[in-house]
């Protein structure tokens, strides 16, 4: 998780920022669902063969939490679009420099 | 101890992944260790029992947004090798995170303890009650669609929102500011 958080400060260039808000997101869900499992248990599937199961109650926000992840990470991939057709790179420090040279 | 065996060492292979992800520049490269890392991500949802998250995680995580990401790196440029930025206050920041992670971690139950607070309240009815109101086995289904239905209607509405962004950003000319770079590059 703090690895994430690393690469999106660290580097510099936009994608691999959004990439970077991934991995945090899913070692999120990773630790989300570590706290659902009961020992000796099965998933959450009704069975004659199995008495107890898992928590399933953090599966389920968790399922919509990877979903709307999707769609918060493809939102960030258009800005990041349309950030290289204004300014033709997608660097920090290139796109600092290029606004440093209109303002004058 | 074979479960916190294969946990073990799914995790130290995530940790692998990430410092590679972090060091890699070529970003279609970045992106496929991004496809590897969800897709060891749903290994471990599977070694913890949650088989519906697993799928989840295999199909939209790994699947669309692998997808998704190899589309833009296709049309982006190839990444530079450029020095880090603000690596110090970073490291700063990210020690003093893990530590504080490390010692709440220290104080939650024990992973798979069935009688944390958790597992107490609430999921039980759940479980006991769910086959009788729905006919349907499966949990997950059965609290997703059912019991709280109104959540996954929100998600869908995210969703929706997500996607008119995505049409209106790509689609848009009016943030269109390269021409005034250009000629402002032309005047010099």
């Amino acid at each position: 998780m703090v690895g994430g958080l690393f690469i999106i400060i660290t580097s510099q260039n936009y994608l691999k920022k959004v990439i970077g808000l991934a991995i945090f997101q899913t070692a999120v869900f990773v630790f989300f669902v570590s706290l659902a499992k009961v020992l000796d248990g099965t998933a959450p599937i009704l069975t004659k063969m199995a008495n107890v199961y898992s928590n399933p109650l953090p599966h389920v926000l968790i399922l919509t939490a990877i979903v709307v992840g999707v769609a918060t990470s493809a939102l960030g991939l258009a800005l990041v679009l349309q950030i290289y057709r204004n300014y033709e790179t997608i660097e920090e420090k290139e796109i600092q420099s290029l606004e440093l040279k209109s303002d004058k | 101890m074979n479960f916190l065996l294969i946990n073990f060492f799914l995790i130290s292979l995530l940790l692998v992944t990430t410092f590679f992800i972090f060091k890699t520049t070529s970003l279609i490269s970045v992106v496929a260790l991004t496809g590897a890392f969800t897709l060891l991500c749903s290994a471990i949802y599977v070694n913890l029992d949650a088989v519906d998250v697993a799928f989840t995680e295999a199909a939209v995580g790994s699947g669309i947004s692998t997808i998704l990401m190899v589309m833009a790196a296709a049309k982006l440029p190839e990444g530079k090798k450029n020095k880090l930025i603000n690596l110090f206050p970073s490291i700063i920041l990210a020690v003093s995170i893990s530590l504080i992670l490390i010692i709440i971690i220290a104080n939650l139950p024990l992973l798979g303890d069935p009688n944390a607070p958790i597992h107490l309240h609430v999921v039980p009815e759940y479980l006991k009650e769910s086959k009788d109101f729905f006919h349907i086995p499966n949990v997950v289904t059965n609290i997703l669609a059912s019991y709280r239905g109104f959540d996954t209607l929100g998600e869908t509405i995210v969703i929706f929102t997500a996607g008119l962004g995505v049409i209106a950003l790509l689609t848009s000319n009016t943030l269109n500011r390269k021409t005034n770079f250009k000629k402002n590059n032309k005047k010099k």
